[in-house]
């Protein structure tokens, strides 16, 4: 932590054209200076998320990336590298300062996340559940520090010891004479003095804020329209854009007729968009033509006009059940181990018994409510971006890239985000906006349309799981062997594995939590012209889904209680445990249900937070499943705002839900077939359950909230119907099974 | 193109534009009022959705010729008591997470409880089900819509 001037206008403009000292990381933290106007509390925030090819930042350079700034006002300010898509990190965040420096949390702001990544020494983005668990200690730190220099400033001022002293919603109090001063009034002199290497952080039973529902910042700008989103910015001059992509992926335009396109009202520029190499590997953007034009509809509209002859690229062979076919072909064969424990293969032969079953899960598109879209305005000297983005500096490389200029001439405006969903960390959009200002000297604004989000996005992996289990004499589970074949992000993404692995292809079947002797969980990651991208949960969305469910078809042949089963085998596993019994205990488990009604449960832990889920559903005559209650025991460690954890929960169910019900994508002639909300249905108001949330108390590791709440729910609803039809729902989504006939036992 | 005239939140508006220009883009690019939301272009999400003369429609697919002449509430107009009751509901009970949706949303409620004060479950399932959230909001939005219809018996939560 240092101290230090308060920035200018945002603190990455002042440190583009200052780089900032570099001090080592041992200076760094004992290193306080500077005076300025307001108290400054610099601090660096490491890399939150280390999927792969993260580079760890030299300790040589650290340069802050964080700052708490304390006005005379008396106003807070966090600036850090984080966007809001409705996790409530605006919230969190200054909840985080305010806990320990003594305000009120409606008096600190997050500032606007920084406009130049490439001063930023980790990179900026926003994901992997990790907001507040990879800043929890330090944000607190920082507020500690600030406490502890506005009260030496106090004491200093009354010639009475710090320790006399204490700090009460934004002041300092001398605690004999209750005499007190204001931070605002502190803040001046509290910047002269040196910053305290250590600060003790408060313990939990002394927080006043952390754990307790506080009010989220961004609502009152959400009920009434105001809030902006990234389709939302508006720049003077600025021309909209729309762009027919080829259809098939990887496809490329061969040749195309524009002349009626051209010949209609406000259109600008008709452009083919193509993509160098390097354009390509980084941006990941398919060939397509542009309209653009002075409004949204001539854009769109001359765009239907467009008549183009499309060469058909890599994917044009691909169809849904070629790969399966394919994708079974391999499961027969060998993969690469992910984990072995004990000797499955030897189990399984001398099995008393074995269970054998295929799972697959489709292709999901995100679909945020927002589509792609971006704001790019470039000029000869720089150039300017407003997108809704989980990925500052991956677009500020882009648009770089796309623009030829450096990256820290691009400032990367950061607008809301109509979800995210992990569509939002790719860039695809970022080079189209950037692309098409260049060639039109115009700002532009790219949108998307809805089809063209759900038929060009970067897809959850399919999947085809091979399942083996084998119960011993005494009917006890001895063996599990797993295999996954799956369309691999870090191949679409990377064109690489590190050591033959995917881990997001592995991620909740590695880890499998059981206690089981023998289990061999093998992986084959198939690299495919259909781009794969993170979705909410990522591996876990599909890998909670088929163990689950497969555990409880093992758990069904054993003549066992799946929730009994998962007990005995948790038994090593506490925090799996306490999720499990206490939903168990919620739902009644075990207890009388309504006629018609069955339930399931699943447990699974994902981004460091353990979550079990109970579904109550019924069937129709028709096959179609309803869900009606589900009750939800989650595990995250320290809490911030409850309330965003239930809403996060309740939100992931309805995400989860959603793709096991009605998620598929299906390709054909390397198209996706599906288009808009019509063929890719989502949950809707009529169908949504009653969602009842629990939050254990747990002093344990902090885990993420974002995404852990997905990947229980589709294995609880399919074991609801595997005990209400004795039949297991082997392959998603569940209105396809349905089709194949679930029927009442 | 040709000159319409179309009323938005009690101010009247000529616009100049192709007839089948969606009422949404009228509003978003011409009269520069973004709250009102593009989502689907197919009346399939009410991300877009407006009050058309009082009634809900979603002004996606609503061309500007079928609405000239009339009276338009965006969610920047929407006003009276229902308008603020449901805000202050949508507030009280934390319901936006990305808040994409929510103009829509509350669109949406705000012309179910002028036409049913008390409305049941089942008459917000009628009303609010051409509405998709992705964040899945929707158990918050049927408490905001209770509380607002009901406030001197919304619980303390």
């Amino acid at each position: 932590m240092r101290a230090e001037p308060a920035p200018s206008v945002s603190p990455d403009t002042a440190s583009a054209a200052d780089p900032r000292p570099a001090v080592s990381r041992r200076d760094f933290l004992k290193a306080g200076t500077t005076v300025g106007a307001g108290l400054t509390i610099a601090f660096y925030l490491p890399p939150a998320m280390v999927r792969r090819l993260a580079r760890s930042p030299d300790p040589a350079t650290l340069a802050p990336n964080g700052w708490v700034h304390i006005g005379a006002d008396g106003v807070v300010t966090v600036t850090v590298d984080k966007s809001e898509m409705g996790q409530g990190v605006t919230t969190a965040y200054p909840m985080l300062v305010a806990e320990e420096l003594e305000v009120d949390p409606a008096t600190v702001r997050l500032a606007d996340t920084p406009e130049n990544p490439a001063a930023w020494v980790r990179r900026m983005g926003t994901g992997g559940s990790s907001s507040v668990r990879s800043s929890y200690d330090l944000l607190r730190k920082a507020g500690a520090t600030g406490r502890l220099m506005l009260i030496a400033a106090a004491a200093g001022e009354w010639g009475v010891a710090p320790d006399a002293c204490h700090a009460d919603a934004g002041y300092v109090v001398h605690s004999a004479s209750g005499r007190r001063l204001a931070y605002g009034a502190l803040v001046a002199k509290a910047a002269t003095l040196p910053v305290p290497s250590d600060p003790p952080l408060k313990r939990p039973e002394e927080f006043r804020v952390l754990g307790r529902r506080v009010p989220r910042r961004d609502t009152p700008l959400k009920v009434n329209g105001s809030a902006r989103f990234g389709i939302d910015t508006r720049v003077p001059g600025m021309l909209y854009a729309s762009i027919e992509r080829a259809p098939a992926f990887g496809g490329t335009v061969r040749r195309v007729d524009d002349a009626r396109a051209r010949a209609m009202p406000g259109v600008r520029r008709v452009s083919v968009v193509d993509w160098s190499a390097d354009e390509s590997r980084a941006a990941r953007a398919g060939a397509g033509v542009a309209v653009v034009a002075d409004h949204y509809w001539q854009a769109l509209t001359a765009r239907r006009a467009l008549t183009v002859d499309w060469a058909p690229g890599a994917g044009a062979p691909l169809e849904t059940e070629t790969l399966r076919e394919r994708f079974a072909g391999l499961a027969q064969q060998p993969g690469v181990r992910a984990r072995a424990v004990g000797d499955a293969a030897g189990a399984l032969a001398s099995a008393a018994r074995t269970i054998e079953a295929v799972y697959e899960v489709p292709y999901l598109a995100h679909a945020p409510m927002e589509p792609m879209n971006c704001t790019a305005h470039v000029r000869p000297d720089g150039c300017d971006v407003w997108v809704s983005t989980q990925g500052q500096t991956a677009a500020q490389q882009v648009a770089a890239q796309v623009a030829g200029l450096r990256p820290e001439q691009v400032r990367v405006h950061t607008t809301y985000l109509g979800g995210g969903f992990g569509r939002r960390s790719e860039t695809d959009f970022v080079a189209e906006a950037v692309r098409l200002s260049r060639e039109t000297g115009a700002p532009v604004q790219v949108i998307w349309t809805r089809e063209d989000d759900i038929r060009h996005d970067f897809y959850r992996p399919t999947t085809y799981n091979r399942f083996r289990a084998g119960l011993d004499a005494n009917g006890v589970l001895s063996a599990w062997s797993h295999h996954i074949v799956g369309a691999s992000i870090s191949l679409s993404k990377h064109r690489e594995l590190e050591n033959g692995i995917d881990g997001s292809l592995v991620e909740g079947a590695a880890n499998l939590p059981y206690a089981i002797p023998n289990i061999l969980v093998e992986q084959t990651a198939v690299d495919l012209a259909i781009p794969c991208g993170y979705w909410r949960s990522v591996g876990s969305s599909h890998n909670a889904y088929v163990t689950e469910c497969f555990f409880d078809e093992v758990a069904h042949a054993a003549a066992k209680d799946p929730y009994e089963l998962r007990r005995g085998l948790l038994r090593d596993q506490p925090r799996h445990l306490g999720v499990l019994d206490e939903a168990a205990e919620r739902a009644g488990w075990g207890k009388p249900l309504a006629a018609g009604r069955s339930r399931g449960i699943a447990v699974a832990e994902a981004f460091g937070s353990y979550v079990a889920e109970v579904a109550e559903i019924s069937l129709t005559d028709d096959g179609k499943c309803r869900v009606h209650r589900v009750v939800c025991v989650v595990d995250c460690g320290p809490t911030v705002n409850p309330d965003t954890i239930e809403a996060q929960m309740q939100g992931g169910i309805v995400y989860g839900l959603s793709a096991a019900l009605y998620g598929d994508i299906t390709i054909d002639g390397g198209r996706v077939r599906q288009g808009n909300f019509n063929d890719y249905p989502v949950l809707r108001m009529n169908e949504m359950p009653h969602v009842e949330v629990f939050i254990r108390p747990s002093r344990e590791k902090q885990g993420g909230i974002g995404e852990p709440g997905v990947p229980p729910i589709a294995p609880a609803v399919c074991n609801a119907i595997l005990s209400a039809t004795g039949s297991p729902v082997r392959r998603l989504p569940i209105v396809r099974s349905g089709k194949s006939g679930i029927a009442m036992k | 193109m040709s000159a319409f005239t179309v009323t938005v939140n009690g101010r009247a508006h000529a616009v100049d534009v192709a007839p089948d220009t969606p009422l949404l883009w009228v509003i978003r690019d011409h009269l520069d009022l973004t709250g009102t939301k593009f989502g689907c272009g197919m009346a399939l999400c009410g991300a877009c959705t407006v009050h058309l003369d009082g009634a809900p429609v979603r002004s996606c697919s609503v061309p500007i010729a079928a609405a000239a002449g009339k009276r338009v509430t965006t969610i920047e107009g929407l006003a009276g008591d229902v308008g603020h009751r449901l805000q202050e509901a949508w507030i009280a009970e934390e319901v936006p997470q990305c808040g994409y949706c929510q103009s829509g949303q509350i669109m949406s409620a705000a012309a179910l409880l002028a036409r049913t004060p008390r409305p049941t479950d089942a008459d917000i399932d009628a009303a609010l089900s051409g509405n998709i959230c992705r964040c899945g909001t929707y158990q918050r939005i049927r408490r905001a819509i209770h509380r607002a219809a009901r406030p001197e018996v919304s619980d303390a939560r």
